[in-house]
């Protein structure tokens, strides 16, 4: 029997793990495309000092690369030891993007950054211009792979299940590829990463002009970082909407959680602000909320473009008989918790009459046995992972933690807007410098992005349990039998391997910072 | 340049910890015990249908 502890472990082992690959990966991602900018502007104006910007900056890209590069691969490590069932049923699907990535893109990005990095003055402007986007697109598309995996354990598609092998095989590359909860996972979460960019070389230049150096240098940098923060911001929003759409349809039970909703109505609210009642459950009258100021009809008409369509709550999905759309457009009823556990336990136990049967001598009845149990298997799969759950408690993920992290993504999102329209418009008036209050406000905006964008991955990864492939395969089902100890131990060593990098990291570039560029006196 | 040698000492220690102390002592694949795809398979099948 798989202990609990031992499902907890192995998720706060991996939550961490993840959370602080993001801290290093979002700055590589929009900080490339910021460098490849500064550097196009040095080719074209032939200007030293465009050049000297652009070392700098690289410099901060290295130092960021240097203490992040394969912190991503523990996360690999503990898909094999911790998580051996999930990587076995899921193995195919999983190991192609991840593979692409590693062998294309990783190395791409590796390879060029080399050459960006230490290849000034060793070759030509052009060839180096042409590496250092290289190197920015080397590093997003790492992130479309990887984010092409991890799409499909929200949404999987392009699949079927060979029993013989308990494995998912690939049917359609393409539809796993461009499935549109990778397209908007993808595009949300690069903009983020170009948003943490944009905000980081803000607060940089602006704790500069506030120590009164190298002003010029700051000026120049806020003007591109901030048009490329407002863009990321539009794009983010944009894309903000479309992952709001796909969860809707794909994830119904994460959106609910999102907004703290528990009985659906046609026109459904979106909640601006709320404090949640910790008392209300899914099967009690209780109010889901303390203190609510919610914009009416808005949830609807944010997932269906419809002001009166019907989002359905937390009860209303564990008692089923709504109607839905799928991402393709086609209306079903959806069926209740009850009946999905009833369809899951079918497919499992069909699965373990092949595993019995597949061997046996006698030809006829292995084929008799093997073609119905194939027959239950595939009429039922899509519910194979409520075959786990025993009450539909097991089915919620943890509202409050959901709710809140959406709340603070939303609000920090609002709160960047603000701010990155505020910081072109001073510095298009020049004004800047005068503005002590916003210079503070920039550096503190540093940390402040990071919430936000791990925030986001929070509501994306806790809204999605107890699935770590949804309806497929709960956590519980997919961790290995390894002790909880050993878990410990190694999320301990682990803890203690990537806060020493993150310390590395950050007094590098303090370090860095404080030296500021060289070579060139600035005003 | 003094912040590459630092990057490099740094990259160098993390791979190290990583592939020679978390890779082979901490994180072995669970299937190893299993020697063909078969008996891992038949592995993965009892675990995903006799848990209760």
């Amino acid at each position: 029997m798989i202990l609990t502890s031992l499902v907890d472990a192995s998720r706060l082992q991996f939550a961490l793990t993840a959370m602080f690959h993001w801290l290093f990966v979002p700055l590589t991602l929009g900080l490339g495309i910021l460098i490849a900018i500064f550097e196009t502007k040095y080719y074209k104006t032939n200007d030293e000092s465009w050049k000297k910007l652009t070392q700098f900056w690289s410099r901060i890209f290295a130092i960021n690369f240097a203490c992040g590069v394969a912190t991503g691969i523990i996360l690999e490590f503990e898909f094999g030891t911790n998580w051996s069932n999930y990587s076995w049923f899921v193995g195919d699907i999983f190991g192609a993007p991840l593979a692409i990535e590693g062998i294309f893109a990783f190395f791409m990005e590796s390879t060029f950054f080399a050459v960006m990095y230490f290849g000034w003055n060793k070759v030509s402007k052009g060839f180096h211009l042409l590496s250092t986007w290289l190197t920015a697109i080397g590093a997003n598309l790492s992130a479309y792979w990887i984010l092409t995996a991890n799409a499909w354990m929200q949404h999987p598609i392009g699949v079927a299940f060979n029993p013989v092998t308990a494995r998912n095989e690939m049917v359609d590359f393409w539809s796993i590829v461009f499935s549109p909860v990778t397209l908007s996972k993808f595009f949300h979460s690069v903009m983020s990463g170009f948003l943490v960019a944009a905000v980081v070389v803000i607060g940089v230049s602006c704790w500069y002009i506030k120590k009164k150096c190298n002003k010029e240098f700051a000026h120049r940098s806020i003007k591109y970082a901030s048009v490329f923060g407002l863009i990321s911001l539009l794009l983010l929003m944009i894309t903000g909407h479309t992952s709001a759409v796909t969860v809707a349809r794909t994830q119904p039970m994460k959106l609910a959680a999102m907004e703290g909703l528990y009985r659906g109505e046609n026109g459904t609210p979106f909640v601006g602000f709320a404090i949640l009642n910790p008392k209300k459950s899914y099967n009690n009258t209780e109010k889901p909320y303390i203190v609510n100021l919610s914009v009416p009809k808005a949830l609807s008409f944010m997932v269906d473009s419809d002001f009166n369509s019907f989002v359905p709550g937390i009860s209303d999905i564990i008692e089923g008989g709504y109607k839905y759309k799928t991402l393709d457009g086609e209306e079903k009823t959806a069926i209740s918790f009850q009946e999905k556990v009833e369809r899951g336990n079918m497919a499992r136990r069909a699965l373990a009459l092949y595993g019995q049967y597949k061997d046996d001598p006698d030809t006829l009845k292995r084929n008799e046995i093997l073609s119905q149990a194939k027959s239950y298997l595939d009429k039922n799969f899509e519910y194979f992972g409520y075959g786990f759950l025993k009450n539909p408690e097991e089915s919620i993920p943890n509202v409050p933690l959901t709710f809140y992290s959406f709340r603070i993504m939303v609000m920090l999102g609002g709160y960047f807007m603000l701010f990155m329209l505020l910081c072109y418009f001073f510095c298009r008036k020049k004004v800047l410098e005068k503005k002590n209050w916003f210079l503070v406000l920039s550096i503190i905006s540093v940390p402040l992005v990071y919430i936000c964008a791990e925030a986001g991955w929070v509501v994306a990864e806790v809204g999605r349990q107890p699935w770590t492939i949804q309806d497929l395969l709960p956590v519980g089902a997919s961790v290995s039998g390894v002790s909880a100890n050993n878990v410990w131990t190694t999320l301990i060593i682990f803890a203690v391997l990537f806060t020493t990098l993150l310390i590395a990291e950050l007094k590098i570039a303090f370090n860095q910072i404080k030296k500021g560029p060289e070579g060139i006196t600035w005003n | 340049m003094e912040v590459g040698k630092s990057l490099w000492f740094i990259i160098l220690i993390k791979l190290v910890i990583m592939f020679l102390i978390l890779r082979l002592f901490f994180f072995k694949p669970e299937l190893r015990h299993y020697k063909t795809e078969q008996q891992k398979a038949t592995h993965v099948i009892e675990n995903l249908t006799k848990q209760p």
